[in-house]
């Protein structure tokens, strides 16, 4: 049987569908180039592609596709945020990603399941309340509940918390959910490949040409392009790119860490989130809890994991859950997110013409990947920032017009 | 754990410290909006070999440290006007 098998997956009769093409060489010109191959990124070439009749573009991606942030969050989808600005952008993201499996023919396991965030002080209770108002309205399903209603949906919670933090309330969510995030970026990206879009991996972008203060190629470790759009789609590698443009930029990159247990049998449901023990815990399909806590405290360009991080987790996730006690964790990982001093990201045109950014997604990218395509697409076909983004804007700063989104998660308020 | 040399109290956990970000010089503070605003805001965060403010937090102990921000290796740390004592 084995034999069988392994002839099977050699036979070139029924060879493995593969989900996009890798086009074998660099064409010398683009209509647009698309750096960084994520969610974001193959979002907007998808887009493009199917709304704009853009389809000469090329995704350039260092690694493979999905393999930065796309691959590592811990793929919550939610759109209860605080200020008007970021409420009406990831509702847009919400509504999209309901049909988006049906878009792609593809199962994104997106499974609703209502995201519970815990308050454990009086002053948490007073910001929880403030959220679900603005949430409502703006027509958004987001309510504050009392403990009984957390400790009905999540019998297993210690409401105590072992006695030092016990919950006094939260901000439920209904519409909160979790996805498979690598199906995402291959959705996409078959979408786009379809409609002519190349993407092109293990191709690093070395620099960038831009003549009087307009955009004219792209340097790859593959060979030289001429485009007059490039999209900057990089998350923590943003930075780096923006340093071969010189333009300067407020965002700063902190490691984000997440594990994930032992498979077990279903006993979570919603998903649970608490800014003061700094905990967000889902439970997959497959049964493993996937955990995050809160950025790595300082600056830094790698994707380590620690192992201060998977003890003090286990800590805090034991104040809610002490029966896990004997639970083991199988991964640990990273993700550099890229951080913005307001907590909101950096998007559309910049100072440089033909250069759009679509950055400081810090560790909030994942659930808004389908609204950056469509806001971004848009941005780059008609060089006019989409209405939904011009809030976003990267000169923001230097008009202090800063956003000031609390309602981001893993950051301390 | 990782370590740190605080340069009062010696070689101590690196849980023990809080960044407190890069070393710069302050404008003057009648520089303009636009110069004042590129000073509190923007960076230049590619990776790079940084000097920045490091605070021990039991002794609080503030302190410069040379760091490399893609490795994360610490080159060394002095006491803020001490780097060649």
């Amino acid at each position: 049987m084995p034999l069988r098998l392994l002839k099977f997956g050699f036979s070139k009769t029924y060879p493995e569908p593969r989900m996009f093409r890798s086009p074998d060489r660099l064409k010398s010109s683009y209509d647009a180039v698309i750096i960084g191959g994520g969610g974001h990124g193959l979002a907007a070439a998808y887009y493009l592609s199917r709304d704009h009749g853009m389809n000469n573009i090329a995704v350039l991606e260092r690694g493979y596709i999905g393999s930065g942030n796309t691959g590592r969050n811990t793929t919550i989808i939610r759109s209860n945020y605080l200020t008007p600005e970021g409420v009406k952008f990831y509702d847009q993201s919400v509504q999209l990603w309901q049909d988006l499996s049906v878009d792609f023919d593809l199962n994104l396991f997106y499974s609703t399941r209502g995201h519970f965030t815990l308050a454990h002080t009086d002053a948490s209770v007073r910001t929880m309340r403030w959220r679900a108002e603005v949430n409502k309205h703006y027509g958004i399903d987001s309510e504050l509940v009392a403990p009984e209603d957390v400790k009905a949906a999540c019998p297993e919670m210690d409401l105590n918390c072992g006695g030092h933090t016990p919950v006094l309330g939260a901000l439920y969510h209904a519409p909160g959910s979790i996805a498979r995030h690598d199906a995402v970026a291959w959705g996409y990206g078959r979408g786009a490949d379809q409609r002519g879009v190349e993407i092109h991996q293990q191709t690093e972008v070395v620099g960038i040409q831009v003549e009087a203060d307009r955009v004219t190629g792209v340097a790859t470790s593959r060979g030289q392009i001429a485009t007059p759009r490039v999209l900057c789609a990089v998350a923590g590698f943003t930075p780096r790119l923006l340093q071969m443009v010189n333009l300067p930029s407020p965002i700063y990159v902190h490691p984000l860490q997440a594990m994930v247990s032992e498979p077990m049998k279903p006993w979570l449901d919603p998903i649970i989130v608490s800014g003061s023990l700094h905990v967000y815990v889902s439970q997959t399909a497959r049964g493993e809890l996937v955990m995050g806590a809160s950025l790595d405290p300082y600056e830094l360009h790698a994707s380590r994991s620690t192992l201060e991080f998977a003890e003090g987790l286990s800590a805090q996730m034991l104040e809610l859950f002490p029966f896990l006690s004997h639970v083991k964790i199988v991964r640990q990982w990273a993700g550099m997110a890229d951080m913005t001093p307001d907590f909101a990201p950096i998007m559309g045109k910049t100072p440089i013409a033909g250069f759009y950014l679509d950055a400081g997604w810090g560790t909030w990218g994942f659930k808004a990947t389908p609204v950056c395509g469509k806001t971004m697409a848009y941005t780059v076909a008609n060089d006019k920032n989409h209405e939904l983004i011009q809030d976003f804007s990267l000169d923001r700063f230097k008009r202090y017009e800063l956003v000031g989104e609390k309602g981001a998660a893993s950051v301390g308020h | 754990m990782k370590q740190m040399i605080c340069p009062i109290n010696g070689t101590r956990p690196i849980v023990e410290f809080t960044c407190g970000g890069d070393l710069q010089s302050m404008p003057d503070p009648h520089c303009g909006d636009t110069v004042w605003a590129d000073y509190i805001f923007n960076r230049n965060n590619a990776p790079t070999i940084k000097q920045e403010w490091w605070c021990h937090t039991p002794s609080n102990t503030w302190f410069i440290a040379k760091r490399n921000t893609l490795t994360d290796e610490v080159l060394c740390t002095y006491l803020y006007g001490q780097e060649d004592v």
